[in-house]
């Protein structure tokens, strides 16, 4: 009788409306219904405040043929390869940090310590950094007997990189944090067996430590790659893109047609194409990662 | 050669390590000093005679109202999202009706989506209800756009609450808001510290949103705040970088003292994906 009584209670459809409601409702209006709108804005000629006017397919035929947004595509898949290549220096530092190493979880917070805070001061501060005259690493640079150190970030050669090395400053200690929990779930019995066979400690990492890890790794890829399709608030704050779009990514891009230029339908293709292409990534990525055989241990 | 070995990995460490703290430092010690100590000076020198100065001008430049404003923000839309996020892991792991793969499903998407692309909608939906230039709008958006991390994260721990909890509960005749409120709830309080600390740090530190629907500088947060601090004092340096200081000491602080506990969240919030 008391099972009963649990399932009925259990399966109230009253109940379970009223706690799913809210988040269904907050969900479906702020993010499904906007994500539906911005494909069919991108259907009109717009400038946000006035009345719209159905132009078809136009926009996206536009968006195809312009230059400034597949630069700004390039970028973004520039930032994203980059993004995923940098991961094999965090799995290195967490390979040596999980090797035994005196004060391992002293440095793991010292790295993530820049995770935690704003893009935006991120970016400020980096400004700071690469000014020409007056930041930290021309200062050092030019103490080092380096006249002519490069303007960083007012330069459209070196620019992108520039921007990546924030980057890298802000997600590394997420990526070891990940990577050195993983580490640590290894059983110690298999290092143990490995080093009685005579493995050296990098036979260790190469042959044993990494392949069992390798499942996290794909997650972290596949987050990494994605992450960095939709970069904005560190690259909008430090160069709004400039100088003259070469350091322009897809949601910058999208944000200044329709904040700054008051193209709201043009912008709103762009949005979508961005969408699209976001979801297009995800899945190429998450096929190519998936494991066909699930390493047991 | 062993030791040397040892040694050349702890160097390596040791680099990293200054790579990821010295900028900080670096602010730090010139939010306290003049321009021309800044210009002239090497970038490792300690400041001289600390400028507590700096953080005085910008305090009367009015930071204080964009600190406010972060920090009501985030406390009251961290509540709202973990309660939300609550009812729905609720519903969804423990009791027993057919939708319940398809709805979690649902509110997953909004983890794959770039959030750009649902901007100008937004913007325009808000304006159309006259909440552009109101907090309200920030407040529902970062409700809406952490519910899907936070019951992602709810949801481990959801599914391995033991039946005879909610049995006993219910056998007593205790009601289902009962039972929820008053023993699911209470006993989730270590996941959902967790997710209070996810939140946290992801409405502090939100960016376009604010950037986007608020104008006025009266409901403006830190981030966006600092944007006009920074730009308004062009060039000095000791001032924004006070203000660059002020913007993350809190989460800074926050940090010494749960270290442990945010590792855990952000681990959570990112392999479980």
């Amino acid at each position: 009788m008391g099972l009963n009584v649990m399932n009925k209670v259990m399966s109230n459809k009253w109940i379970i409306f009223l706690y799913t409601f809210p988040a269904l409702l907050l969900i479906a209006v702020l993010i499904v219904i906007p994500l539906i709108l911005s494909g069919y804005f991108g259907l009109m000629d717009w400038d946000g405040i006035g009345a719209m006017e159905f132009i078809g397919l136009e926009n996206y035929i536009v968006a195809l043929q312009d230059t400034k947004f597949w630069e700004s595509a390039l970028h973004s898949f520039l930032l994203a390869i980059f993004s995923a290549l940098s991961l094999l220096i965090y799995l290195a530092v967490a390979l040596i940090l999980a090797s035994k190493i005196k004060g391992a979880n002293f440095l793991r917070k010292i790295y993530l310590i820049p995770m935690l805070l704003s893009s935006v001061a991120i970016a400020q501060l980096w400004v700071k950094i690469y000014n020409p005259s007056n930041g930290m690493l021309n200062s050092i640079l030019m103490g080092l007997g380096i006249d002519n150190p490069p303007a960083w970030l007012a330069d459209p050669n070196i620019v992108l990189y520039a921007i990546f090395i924030p980057i890298i400053w802000q997600y590394a200690g997420f990526y070891i944090l990940i990577y050195y929990a993983a580490l640590k779930n290894i059983p110690e019995s298999l290092v143990e067996a490995a080093k009685i066979d005579g493995a050296t400690p990098l036979q260790i990492a190469l042959k044993i430590k990494v392949p069992l890890i390798m499942n996290v790794f794909k997650v972290t890829i596949v987050l990494s790659i994605v992450g960095s399709l939709k970069y904005f608030d560190l690259i909008y704050v430090m160069t709004g893109g400039g100088p003259n779009g070469a350091s322009e990514v897809m949601a910058s891009y999208m944000y200044k047609l329709a904040f700054a230029s008051y193209d709201f339908g043009y912008g709103s293709a762009i949005g979508f194409l961005l969408l699209i292409i976001t979801l297009i990534v995800t899945v190429i990525i998450r096929k190519l990662t998936a494991s066909k055989d699930e390493i047991q241990y | 050669m062993r030791r040397i070995g040892y040694i050349l990995l702890y160097v390596a460490l040791a680099i990293v390590a200054v790579f990821q703290i010295f900028p900080i430092i670096w602010l730090f010690m010139f939010s306290l000093k003049t321009n021309q100590e800044i210009f002239a000076g090497n970038p490792f020198a300690l400041p001289t005679d600390p400028k507590w100065e700096n953080y005085a001008k910008v305090f009367e430049g009015g930071i204080g109202t964009y600190f406010w404003n972060s920090i009501w923000i985030t406390v009251v839309a961290t509540v709202i999202t973990i309660l939300i996020a609550s009812m729905a892991t609720f519903a969804i792991t423990r009791m027993k009706w057919k939708f319940s793969g398809l709805v979690l499903g649902i509110i997953m998407v909004g983890l794959m989506i770039p959030i750009h692309s649902a901007l100008i909608p937004l913007y325009n939906m808000f304006l159309n209800v006259n909440l552009i230039d109101n907090p309200l709008s920030i407040v529902i958006t970062y409700t809406t756009y952490n519910l899907p991390i936070t019951v992602m994260i709810l949801l481990g721990f959801y599914t391995t609450i033991p039946r005879e909890i909610e049995e006993a509960a219910i056998i007593d005749g205790s009601s289902i808001h009962r039972l929820f409120f008053r023993i699911i709830l209470p006993i989730s309080a270590p996941i959902m510290s967790t997710t209070v600390i996810i939140n946290m740090i992801y409405n502090w530190n939100e960016f376009v949103f604010v950037n986007t629907f608020i104008s006025s500088d009266k409901f403006k947060t830190l981030t966006v705040g600092i944007q006009n601090f920074i730009g308004q004092y062009m060039t000095d340096w000791g001032a924004i970088g006070a203000t660059l200081v002020i913007s993350v000491l809190p989460i800074i602080l926050a940090f010494l003292f749960f270290s442990d506990k945010i590792m855990e969240g952000i681990t959570a919030s990112a392999v479980k994906g």
